[in-house]
């Protein structure tokens, strides 16, 4: 992808470093690191009472299952950044034919089946949605927040203002997002709607094959 | 890019001194309401231009991003 120019938005965010594939496997490490340190001591917790006493094992269940839903709510919070608002209207056709038209063949069939729009770059295979993007980079997928600043714009167009400004400067484009989970794609996927799975598929044999 | 769709802001041709103007105008005028003009080259990549580049097929101006 080129990166000739950069964003002109990364002036909005001059303390950030701009993001590339050291700073993704150190985000993404980090991210691993914080989720052993929320699950490890519950479950230490749950088997240290277990161990002490049975009669404790409600209280041990209780830590098992905080050990078990931190891990799923950041799943969640990965997920719902590509979550995607129903609406129906013309200015939606109309710009989903000029989406359509970014986009090649496969890519075209896979954003009308999934809502997300495939763009490989340098830093791996992007999945761009209306509010958010999915970047499988080395086997963690992070999930951006990141939107078109008009809120008026119709699902297909802030998708393809993301995909030009992604196209124009791929590391700009993450730099600008806020990331809101890096972790194991099957994490984020089980929590997608079903529909969007296929996406994430499609995501992770184009990284087997690159 | 915008609420409609999208909208047809200006069209020139090469040779057509008049329709470039009001290209150029229509172009400058975008810029200035902080709109990011973007020429698509296919096979995902694209560039910004502050300048219209009359040679291209397509120029599409786009909104800003930012974190959400």
């Amino acid at each position: 992808m080129a990166s000739a120019a950069r964003l002109p938005e990364l002036s909005a965010v001059p303390w950030r470093q701009l993001v590339d594939a050291s700073y993704l496997r150190r985000q993404g490490r980090l991210w691993t690191f914080f989720m052993y340190c929320h699950v490890v001591p519950f479950i230490a917790i749950g088997v240290g009472l277990l161990w002490l006493n049975l009669l404790a094992a409600p209280v041990a269940i209780a830590a098992f299952l905080h050990a078990w839903i931190i891990p799923e709510l950041y799943g969640l919070r990965g997920a719902n950044v590509v979550r995607a608002r129903p609406q129906s209207s013309t200015a939606e056709s109309t710009a989903q034919g000029l989406l359509g038209d970014l986009l090649n063949h496969d890519a075209r069939e896979l954003q009308r089946d999934t809502g997300l729009a495939l763009q490989e770059g340098e830093l791996g295979t992007w999945l761009v949605g209306e509010a958010g993007a999915l970047l499988l980079h080395e086997k963690r997928l992070y999930c951006f927040c990141v939107k078109a600043t008009d809120s008026e714009l119709p699902p297909s167009d802030r998708i393809a203002h993301l995909l030009l400004a992604l196209r124009s400067d791929e590391q700009g484009f993450a730099t600008v997002a806020n990331l809101a989970f890096a972790g194991a794609p099957w994490r984020v996927r089980r929590r997608l709607d079903p529909g969007m799975r296929d996406a994430i598929d499609a995501a992770r044999r184009i990284s087997v094959r690159a | 890019m915008d609420s409609t769709g999208h909208s047809t802001l200006a069209e020139w041709t090469a040779g057509d001194q008049a329709s470039c103007d009001a290209a150029v105008e229509a172009f400058r005028r975008e810029l200035d309401e902080g709109f990011i003009a973007v020429v698509d080259e296919g096979e995902g990549r694209a560039t910004q231009v502050r300048e219209l580049p009359l040679e291209s097929e397509l120029v599409i101006m786009r909104r800003p991003i930012a974190g959400g």
